[in-house]
């Protein structure tokens, strides 16, 4: 497995991959791009005077933004010989997220929203033998 | 003087004490037999001689191989700790009608169910199949290791001690009488005051942190690790399925480890996520434990489809009919698998949308389940099939898993389930789904590959004995139980009125049991008994049933390296047309990287074990500095950069020589 | 690509021999997309308990945005400052990385400083994470991004005294990846913290 010539060749090649994968340019843009973005949602949100729903939209959009400014600019997703693996094991996890959070907002929210008030549990309650 | 001795206690000690000692016959027999079997096995040890054996053989030992015959040993044990479970569990229910009161308290009865789902589920069945994993992965394919050998190591140490945080409970303090999943308020502090549900969560949590990295593990080893030629879609189908489940282990078990965590923090610091008052909401703990749950069910599922594709295929001496669509169906399930957790709680109330869109999904997961099954149905049409004890297996698997499958789809029609939640229909539904799959394809499993790993094969007579044993007693003891869940005679029961007229079906159940109890008898004697003949067994070709992938490539039983020469691949069922070509070998001998021995892992997870104990004992000062001393031992392991020695090119070449020869090293 | 390197080509042996040396550190980024999935399940904790608040504060009353600003700016330019340190590590600068490194990690305590400050304001005001629902949930999902925290930082230190003690070789450079990677992703999870928790706690949604 030692084999000299071919690990001088592995090296080259990785110093030539790893220049596109870390620069000084991309750590720029990410940390400008994220303190624009970060700024913004901050100052919408103290100053801004727009209603919820829309607010909330907003605020969303410049933080999935950033999220993917981030990902790409100081995690370096989507640099890497095909097969993208690091790519897919991502979008998957993304993906296992989005189902997680959203299904478990959707389903608390229906339970919730079929739930007695409890003025209403008191009732009842006090209508049924023994309590 | 008594106050001062009382509050030093409390602070050495914690809740610890005297009174944790068992406080019932039943209970000493338990716990008396919990510390014998392990003292026995350390007598045997000092007798034989072989305490440095144990620790340089197996305590330190970074191979798969070993490791996955740890599991395995380890997940054996367990399955006969469950099954003492089903013997009381059966003589309970059996016995405990109308007036008689059988032998259980209703408390310990409800532990013992506990016990018994925990330990089947988290220790016999993923022990199992985790131990096939490391057995068998590495081999198929071409690879010498698995990606992070000290990792595998500290997964199964972890898996090891989280078992015998659950064993120890036998003996000092009590276990969780929540039923096996542990739903509040029933085990919040309140309610469940004694260290039962404490034991259950940090049993658990090692468990569970240990599968987390070794699915990690298998990921990468997947992924990155195939021999050259081998790419996605040449990969033995074990090893796609295993893949399948090893993503939904990473992607599952982290919700299990927060979901356990909040129960704890609920426990011990008075937070309020799942409590009935100030805020809590216990629906949500519902909610995330079956987000992890369901997938969980696919992670032990699909490498029991992998492993039937492999035996399937060898024992019809065919290629496996529809490898792309087998491919795209485990595909489908990952993705399926989580998006239907709401059907083990269609009764906690969600509108007729939630339950229904859950409904739908659930019975769409039985479309990829069914490509399955029809695909091994074809692979075995016109093929020449050897009915050995594997194939056995199989046909059993076929018929329960069609059964118990029909079962599901019915109880997946929310307003069907709202008739059979938590009924013993449902316990039937799903101890035929995993033990009619996931042990069957176990067993299995364990015959097809015994002599790759020891060199010589399980006893063929005793091995089908085991097979009708289980086959009967299994329909034996659960097709009563779909009755029993009709006429409405719910999970966990622990006596019911002698009018009700369901004792005959109770004892029914109850004689299957013990049937299946006398196959596992058989099996444990077919293991000695083979060990015994082992020298009319040899399989002396390394190929015994004329296998289609690269394992049977090598001899039996496996040297450590694996690969004296790495293979080459080029097509599906490589060793299969490797046999066909006969072309020559001009493969070259290289210097081989092998991890060395360190009983580093062994001592992280054994401190794993003591900081979980001590917070189940609220010990605080000796939690503290186990969790102090693991973080240093990561430290001094990731200072040590000398973890490989390197086998010499000629080495090798003479040892694979003496391999080929037959040689038992 | 293959002119900038002379005659060699990027044969398929080659990115497997290149495969075989990442490993290590894709097995690290699937880790961290597992973590993703715990943050995920804390985070679903969250949006239901929110306004489970018992009588107790709600985040309007609690939160103060300058505070969580300030909070952010330590933590984001922690994680420019940890890409820096990569970048220096990986043109065999010795002394940057580790003036970088150290730069981090002052950030990444004085982070970690002001949130328990904050914590402990609550706690003394009486809204400790046994007040509600909401605290409880408020307090795990910020305190365990928090320990992830700690847990870098402490890594960080020793990693800095394995740079001085072995230099720069490949072991180093590979694990000061991985440090970075887990730096850059506790700074991702915190947008969603910042955004969820603070922003939208304060819109009061």
């Amino acid at each position: 497995m030692k084999n000299n010539s071919r690990n001088e060749a592995v090296d080259v090649m990785v110093s030539m991959h790893q220049p596109e994968e870390a620069t000084l340019k991309k750590y720029v843009i990410g940390f400008v791009g994220s303190l624009v973005l970060t700024f913004s949602a901050y100052l919408l949100t103290q100053y801004g005077a727009m209603n919820k729903p829309v607010m909330v939209i907003i605020l969303a959009v410049l933080a999935l933004s950033q999220f993917v400014l981030q990902l790409v600019y100081f995690l370096h997703v989507g640099k890497e010989f095909s097969p993208r693996l690091k790519l897919l094991v991502t979008i998957f996890m993304v993906m296992i997220v989005f189902i997680l959070v959203a299904g478990s907002i959707w389903i608390m929210n229906n339970l919730n929203g079929r739930m007695m008030t409890h003025s209403n549990m008191v009732k009842y309650m006090n209508s049924q033998d023994g309590l | 003087m008594m106050h001062i001795f009382n509050l030093m206690a409390s602070f050495w000690l914690g809740r610890l004490s005297l009174k944790a000692l068992p406080p019932n016959p039943i209970q000493w027999f338990g716990a008396s037999l919990i510390i014998l079997v392990p003292g026995m096995i350390a007598v045997l040890l000092t007798v034989t001689k072989r305490w440095k054996w144990l620790y340089k053989e197996w305590i330190t030992t970074q191979d798969p191989k070993k490791i996955g015959v740890m599991y395995i040993l380890v997940a054996i044990g367990m399955l006969l700790r469950g099954g003492a479970d089903v013997a009381l569990i059966k003589t309970q229910q059996a016995l405990s009608v109308g007036a008689s009161h059988g032998i259980l308290s209703a408390s310990h009865f409800q532990q013992i169910v506990t016990a018994h789902g925990t330990i089947m589920i988290f220790f016999v069945a993923m022990g199992l199949m985790f131990g096939i994993i490391n057995l068998i992965v590495p081999l198929q394919i071409g690879s010498r290791d698995v990606a992070f050998p000290f990792l595998n190591a500290t997964s199964f140490w972890l898996f090891f001690f989280g078992m015998v945080l659950v064993n120890a409970s036998l003996v000092l303090g009590d276990f969780a009488a929540t039923g096996w999943l542990a739903y509040p308020p029933l085990s919040e502090l309140r309610y469940s005051p004694t260290v039962g549900v404490d034991y259950w969560i940090w049993s658990l949590q090692i468990a569970g942190v240990g599968s987390l990295l070794a699915a990690i593990n298998f990921i990468v080893t997947i992924l990155k690790m195939r021999v050259k030629g081998m790419n996605f879609m040449k990969m033995p189908m074990f090893v796609w399925s295993v893949l399948g489940s090893m993503l939904l282990v990473a992607f599952a078990f982290p919700i299990l480890t927060a979901t356990l965590t909040l129960l704890a923090l609920d426990r011990n610091l008075g937070m309020h996520f799942f409590t009935s008052g100030a805020g809590g909401n216990m629906m949500m703990y519902v909610n995330l434990i079956w987000a992890w749950g369901h997938p969980e069910v696919y992670i032990l599922i699909l490498p029991a489809f992998g492993v039937f594709s492999e035996v399937v295929a060898t024992y019809s001496k065919k290629r496996l009919f529809g490898y792309t669509s087998m491919v795209w169906a485990i595909a489908a399930i990952v993705l399926l698998s989580f998006i239907v957790w709401l059907h083990h709680f269609f009764t906690m109330g969600a509108g007729s949308d939630v339950n229904a869109f859950f409904g739908i999904m659930t019975m769409i997961i039985a479309i990829p389940t069914g490509v399955k099954l029809f695909n091994w149905l074809f692979t075995m049409y016109r093929g020449k099939i050897r009915l050995d004890s594997p194939m056995l297996w199989f046909i059993g698997f076929v018929v329960i898993f069609t059964i118990g499958g029909m079962a599901g789809v019915l109880m997946a029609v929310p307003p069907i389930d709202f008739q059979l939640h938590n009924s013993l229909f449902l316990v039937a539904h799903f101890h035929m789904m995993i033990v009619g799959g996931v042990v069957f394809a176990d067993f299995a499993a364990i015959t097809y590959w015994f002599p790759k790993i020891f060199g010589f094969k399980l006893n063929e007579t005793l091995g089908r004995w085991v097979f009708w044993l289980w086959l009967v007693g299994f329909l034996m003891s659960f097709i009563p139980l779909y009755i029993l869940g009709f006429m409405g005679a719910t999970r966990r029961l622990d006596h019911y009125s002698a009018s009700l007229g369901w004792q005959q079906l109770f004892i029914v159940s109850g004689i299957g049991a013990a049937l299946i109890g006398a196959g596992v008898g058989v099996q444990l004697l077919q293991f000695a008994y083979s060990i015994y003949k082992r020298k009319d067994n040899r399989d002396k070709t390394g190929d015994p049933w004329d296998g289609r992938s690269l394992e049977w490539s090598l001899p039996s039983p496996v040297p450590f390296y694996n690969f004296a020469r790495l293979p080459e691949v080029s097509s599906r069922d490589a060793f299969w047309e490797a046999k066909k070509s006969r072309l020559k070998d001009r493969r070259k001998y290289e210097d081989i990287e092998i991890p060395k021995n360190t009983p580093l892992a062994f001592m992280i997870a054994a401190l794993a074990f003591i900081f979980a104990f001590t917070v189940v004992w609220h010990i605080w000062w000796l939690a503290v500095i186990a969790l102090l001393s693991i973080i240093t031992l990561i430290i001094v392991r990731s200072m040590d950069e000398q973890t490989d020695y390197i086998l010499k090119a000629s080495e090798v070449e003479k040892l694979d020589s003496l391999y080929l020869k037959g040689a038992k090293l | 690509m293959s002119e900038a390197a002379g005659e060699l080509k990027i044969t398929n042996e080659l990115i497997a021999k290149y495969d075989k040396d990442t490993k290590t550190v894709f097995g690290f980024w699937v880790y961290l997309m597992t973590d993703c999935v715990l943050f995920a399940s804390l985070f679903a904790v969250f949006a239901v308990l929110r306004h489970n608040t018992y009588g107790g504060p709600t985040a309007q009353n609690l939160f103060s945005l300058p505070y969580v600003m300030l909070e952010t700016m330590a933590l984001l330019t922690s994680s420019f400052t940890a890409g820096l340190a990569l970048l220096s590590a990986q043109r065999k600068r010795l002394k940057h990385t580790l003036f970088w490194f150290g730069v981090t990690f002052t950030l990444g305590l004085t982070f970690l400083v002001l949130e328990l400050a904050e914590f402990s304001r609550f706690v003394a005001q009486g809204d400790s994470w046994r007040r509600s629902g909401f605290l409880s949930s408020y307090f795990t999902l910020v305190g365990t991004h928090g320990l992830h925290i700690t847990i870098g930082l402490i890594w960080m230190i020793v990693m800095m005294v394995f740079i001085l003690k072995r230099g720069l070789n490949d072991t180093t450079l590979k694990r000061i990846r991985m440090l970075s990677l887990f730096w850059h992703f506790l700074d991702v999870v915190w947008i969603f913290i910042f955004t969820i928790v603070y922003l939208f706690g304060v819109l009061g949604v």
